[in-house]
């Protein structure tokens, strides 16, 4: 009996201690890893603000979209809004394609206002090395397809893998995760087309 | 066991029980990230830390652990170094965290670690784990950069490319010899071949060292 208590208190004590070293670890990185993901964020959007003409800034003029929208992703959907003399240029998505090989892929979709994509990059993934992750912008130009590409070409049929009887390549070795991320293009699409004025006409939340 | 000296110490974690190599222990990051130098250098590193910190904290908690208890226990302070390690790729080294994605979290069941906890730490003396802990930890480090670097130059035909998510600054491309490579390199077949390789060279240069010296090899 007494065993069991002694086993017990050290394997609290130790919990404790381990929880410890686990939350000071945690304040002291909390800040720096909100900066990096902050930056992150700004160099990432880059993709999908190339060749674009505007004057607003862009982080500031986020609105979140908060679930259930028809939006791909369960949680809420982030929109960037870009304006060039208030009139709008584009909106940058941030959204989840959840049919990923391991786990939700999190990609940046740029569309224009005519409906056009002005470029994707996917921003988080826990894809295979080697294989899936050559969706990166960094290993692959394989993202670089979607460039231009709208509803209309192809049309919504067509968004799929070249194996599937789409328009789009695929990658070597790797079929689920470009699926997903064309699916989560195309959703992204189908949902500007229907909800556009709402989009650029949100205010955009107060500051937190 | 009769202590073993500094040196033969060494000899031990690098060669003769190569964790990876001989003791084949934390075969799943081994073979998952090493297509790259950097993921090898990157994993290796963050293994080296995680092991030699729960070395020292097992060897710390030796007397006051009773031996029904020791496993969750190991499991524990592992899972929390790895925890505090995975933050700190987080916060200090962000594209090669990106880039690792879920096997700096699965450092945890690199069983390299339960097993040194289990053999040596709890046996031994704090400054003597940290040591162990170093020499496997480097041991296993080196296993994963050099699979690292076959398979990058096979497989992509470039160097040390993308050194810039551990240093920081601009995307490096490293050596590049050729623009693509041998794609099986980087695939999960070539993890197996490279490592079955590495283990066939070992072999063979033991089998050479014995055959030349026969004496000496033995004491």
């Amino acid at each position: 009996m007494s065993s069991i208590v002694k086993g017990g208190v050290t394997l609290a004590l130790i919990a404790a201690l381990c929880t410890a070293l686990v939350a000071l670890t945690y304040t002291a990185t909390a800040e720096r890893i909100e900066a990096n993901e902050q930056a992150w964020l700004e160099r990432s959007l880059q993709p999908a603000l190339s060749g674009l003409f505007f004057d607003s800034g862009v982080t500031e003029s986020m609105i979140t979209i908060p679930p259930p929208h028809d939006l791909p992703g369960s949680e809420a959907a982030i929109v960037y809004r870009v304006y060039a003399e208030d009139a709008p240029v584009a909106a940058l998505f941030v959204v989840s394609a959840r049919d990923g090989y391991a786990g939700p892929i999190r990609v940046l979709v740029g569309v224009d206002v005519s409906g056009s994509v002005t470029g994707v990059h996917v921003l988080e993934h826990r894809e295979t090395p080697g294989l899936g992750d050559r969706v990166e912008s960094g290993k692959s130009d394989w993202v670089q397809q979607f460039d231009g590409r709208s509803l209309i070409d192809p049309a919504a049929s067509g968004w799929a893998i070249k194996r599937d009887g789409g328009q789009f390549d695929q990658l070597t070795g790797a079929s689920v995760t470009p699926r997903a991320i064309i699916k989560a293009i195309r959703d992204t699409l189908l949902y500007f087309e229907a909800h556009r004025e709402e989009i650029f006409s949100t205010q955009q939340e107060e500051a937190e | 066991m009769s202590a073993p000296g500094f040196v033969d110490r060494f000899r031990n974690g690098l060669w003769v029980e190569n964790p990876g190599l001989v003791q084949l222990l934390g075969l799943c990051p081994l073979l998952a990230v090493t297509s790259t130098f950097v993921n090898g250098l990157g994993l290796g590193v963050a293994t080296l830390v995680v092991l030699m910190a729960s070395n020292a904290l097992v060897s710390a908690t030796r007397r006051w652990i009773q031996p029904q208890i020791r496993i969750p226990i190991y499991v524990l302070i592992i899972a929390s170094l790895v925890t505090c390690i995975e933050l700190i790729f987080k916060a200090f080294f962000p594209a090669l965290d990106r880039s690792l994605g879920i096997f700096i979290p699965l450092i945890v069941t690199n069983c390299a670690i339960v097993a040194r906890a289990e053999v040596f730490a709890s046996k031994n003396s704090v400054a003597s784990s940290i040591l162990d802990g170093f020499v496997m930890g480097t041991g296993f480090a080196m296993l994963l950069m050099a699979i690292g670097l076959f398979r990058e130059l096979i497989g992509h035909g470039s160097i040390m490319s993308r050194m810039d998510m551990l240093l920081g600054g601009d995307a490096m491309r490293g050596i590049v010899l050729t623009d693509g490579g041998w794609l099986l390199a980087i695939l999960p077949p070539g993890a197996f071949f490279s490592l079955a390789l590495a283990i066939a060279l070992k072999n063979v240069i033991d089998k050479r060292r014995k055959a030349t010296m026969p004496r000496r090899a033995r004491h």
